[in-house]
């Protein structure tokens, strides 16, 4: 178990790294939240991995499992769902404003034979 | 103790929601309640720093719960100056929002409340995940004030200001979670209790996590290799968010003297002083890049973002060198680098308003109105912030030059000091003179500025007379200042204050 949950959280934070390089917003996003999930899942078994063990003292019991780093993921989660929204509701004004979602702005800089070919939005306002 | 220490993040957390339900549609009536959770703030800031001041380390159980096991608020003289320091901060840099910037979008009171709410919650905090919460409530309200206002270049900045800090909050989770890990607290003087225990074969983790940690701090505090946020949000930012924001990077500072010396200080066995050897080198660096981006900008916003870098280079340079005497001389330039940077801004958000065309770039244009004061203003600030007599930052570098006397690195420290120095007092030098002096000479229309901002120049002139007190009564405030050093570096006594005192139990029975 011990080796399934570390490489998930690799991979996830892996995946999440390698997307948070691209360019464009909304890649970008995907790869903060992928981020977060590995954070996440990583909090969490910072309390150690334990199997059937309850987390509040029982009588006749002898092993129990850490309650704390559920609650702080549990904080984390929430806190991280909410940037989320900001950083998307941010990324479309970001792109509504200035016609692009590159994240830093220049759309000349990368090549991406796909770019021409997605209509800007000031293009779409006049074709309305 | 009183429910004082709870004060400052209960009244602007109180404060916010009634500005944001209330008072939305009326921006006098948000003015009037902003301003006076301001000058309410200030008060008990006071009231609080006068209860620190005999150097008591004063704790308040949340929920009544005793310290390793519940969330605990801690003041000593440290946090209440802090406090005071933002609440002085808030209160003059408002006075400046109020002068038309809060009008250019909506809930800039709730969000300026919010933000204070986080600042001083993470002055108070003693709790490390108690603190990172308090850092995401006061960085959400600043992606809020961030882009204030819109237009596309505020909110690319903003897009990347978002990125950068959400990353740093993952890697404060991490942190956070390779510490707990080892030590099983999250309280910070537990944490300083529990660090010498950790055992040889857990060491790796405990230092990975704890500069880890360093790591998320350096980029609140912008220091070089993780400084590229600044310059662009600062110098995209509203002036009066900018201003504010001044404090944020202190934030840091004050979280890497806090913890630093408090956990991975002295005691902490393998991992005594982990942060030094790391801290130095990049705080040396940020000196060296702020004062070369100051005489690189091209525009003012731009010259006082890197002023800022500049001072958290000099600021956490020495706070590195881990004496009691270096952090007293490192408080006190903390103290005059906070307000000097925020004049700055201001100063440089009244220029740019009265060169159409122009804006704060650093090119020489047409006379505009109150050209002479607004000179004269920049005067005065650019002396405080390059740190040339008579005003605050002479002293201040005075102490840290002072301070550093004794450390085996002192000749290479002192240098880079004075030569960056010098590489701002030709920054602001080349600075003023094309924005004040060769403007006068240039033929073509004066151009009339509609506004007169008074109140605008009454928060730019309380800040500066902030700077003249500082250098006035340096003595008074020196003495404070090694007190204050003294009782950091007592980690022993803090930690007992935190967690001793087991609190009356609800049935009012003695703790045995």
């Amino acid at each position: 178990m011990e080796f399934l949950v570390a490489s998930a959280i690799g991979v996830m934070a892996a995946a999440g790294i390698y997307l948070m390089l691209r360019a464009r917003t909304y890649p970008v996003v995907l790869g903060l939240a992928l981020l977060t999930y590995a954070t996440n899942t990583f909090l969490f078994v910072s309390g150690r991995l334990t199997v059937n063990a309850p987390p509040v003292i029982r009588d006749g019991i002898t092993t129990y499992t850490d309650p704390l780093p559920q609650a702080l993921v549990l904080t984390a989660i929430v806190i991280s769902f909410g940037m989320t929204a900001v950083i998307v509701v941010l990324g479309l004004r970001s792109y509504l404003e200035s016609d692009t979602d590159q994240v830093d702005g220049k759309p000349e800089d990368i090549e991406n034979e796909n770019l021409e070919s997605v209509p800007t939005a000031a293009e779409r306002k006049a074709d309305q | 103790m009183s429910h004082w220490i709870i004060f400052p993040i209960l009244l602007p957390a109180l404060m916010a929601p009634i500005l944001l339900m209330g008072a939305r549609f009326d921006l006098v009536l948000a003015r009037i309640f902003s301003l006076a959770t301001c000058v309410a703030l200030l008060g008990v800031a006071i009231r609080l720093f006068l209860a620190a001041s005999d150097g008591a380390v004063l704790t308040y159980d949340l929920g009544n719960w005793p310290a390793p096991f519940g969330i605990v608020l801690v003041l000593d003289r440290l946090s209440a100056l802090m406090l005071v320091l933002t609440a002085v901060l808030a209160l003059l840099v408002l006075l400046f929002a109020i002068d038309g910037d809060d009008a250019r979008g909506r809930h800039f009171h709730a969000l300026y409340q919010f933000q204070l709410m986080g600042i001083n919650g993470a002055f108070l905090t003693g709790d490390f995940f108690n603190l990172f919460v308090f850092f995401e409530v006061l960085l959400i309200a600043s992606y809020g004030l961030m882009v204030h206002g819109g237009g596309p270049a505020r909110l690319k900045a903003g897009v990347q200001y978002v990125f950068i800090n959400l990353v740093g909050s993952s890697l404060f989770l991490i942190a956070v979670a390779m510490i707990y890990s080892v030590t099983g607290t999250l309280n910070m003087a537990d944490l300083a209790r529990q660090v010498p225990q950790v055992t040889a074969a857990d060491q790796a983790l405990l230092q990975a996590g704890s500069l880890l940690l360093l790591l998320v701090f350096c980029i609140k505090a912008a220091l070089v290799p993780v400084h590229f946020w600044l310059p662009s949000t600062y110098a995209k930012a509203p002036a009066a968010v900018a201003a504010l924001f001044a404090i944020m990077t202190k934030v840091g500072a004050y979280c890497i003297i806090r913890l630093y010396i408090l956990a991975f200080g002295a005691d902490a066995g393998d991992a005594a002083w982990l942060a030094a050897p790391w801290l130095l080198p990049a705080a040396l660096f940020t000196l060296i890049l702020g004062a070369v981006g100051v005489l690189a900008a091209r525009y003012l916003g731009q010259l006082a973002a890197f002023a800022v870098i500049g001072s958290m280079g000099v600021l956490l340079s020495t706070v590195a060198l881990f004496t009691p005497a270096s952090l007293s001389a490192a408080l006190y330039y903390l103290l005059h680098s906070t307000i000097a940077g925020a004049t700055l801004f201001l100063i440089a958000d009244l220029v740019a308003n009265r060169r159409p065309g122009h804006g704060d770039a650093l090119s020489v244009a047409p006379r505009f109105s109150q050209l002479a004061l607004l000179g004269g203003l920049f005067f005065i600030a650019a002396i405080a912030m390059s740190g040339m007599p008579p005003l605050s930052g002479f002293i201040g570098k005075l102490l840290i030059l002072d301070a550093a006397r004794s450390h085996p690195t002192a000749i290479g420290f002192w240098a880079m000091i004075l030569g960056t120095s010098l590489l701002v007092i030709v920054g602001f030098g080349r600075a003023g003179s094309t924005l004040f002096w060769k403007s006068t000479g240039e033929p073509g229309s004066f151009v009339d500025h509609p506004r007169r901002n008074t109140l605008g120049y009454v928060s730019i002139g309380a800040l500066l007379t902030c700077s003249v007190l500082l250098t006035f009564f340096a003595g008074p405030l020196t003495r404070y200042l090694d007190a204050t050093a003294l009782q950091v570096y007592d980690t022993s006594r803090y930690a007992d204050a935190v967690l001793l005192p087991l609190p009356q139990f609800i049935d009012g029975a003695e703790p045995p």
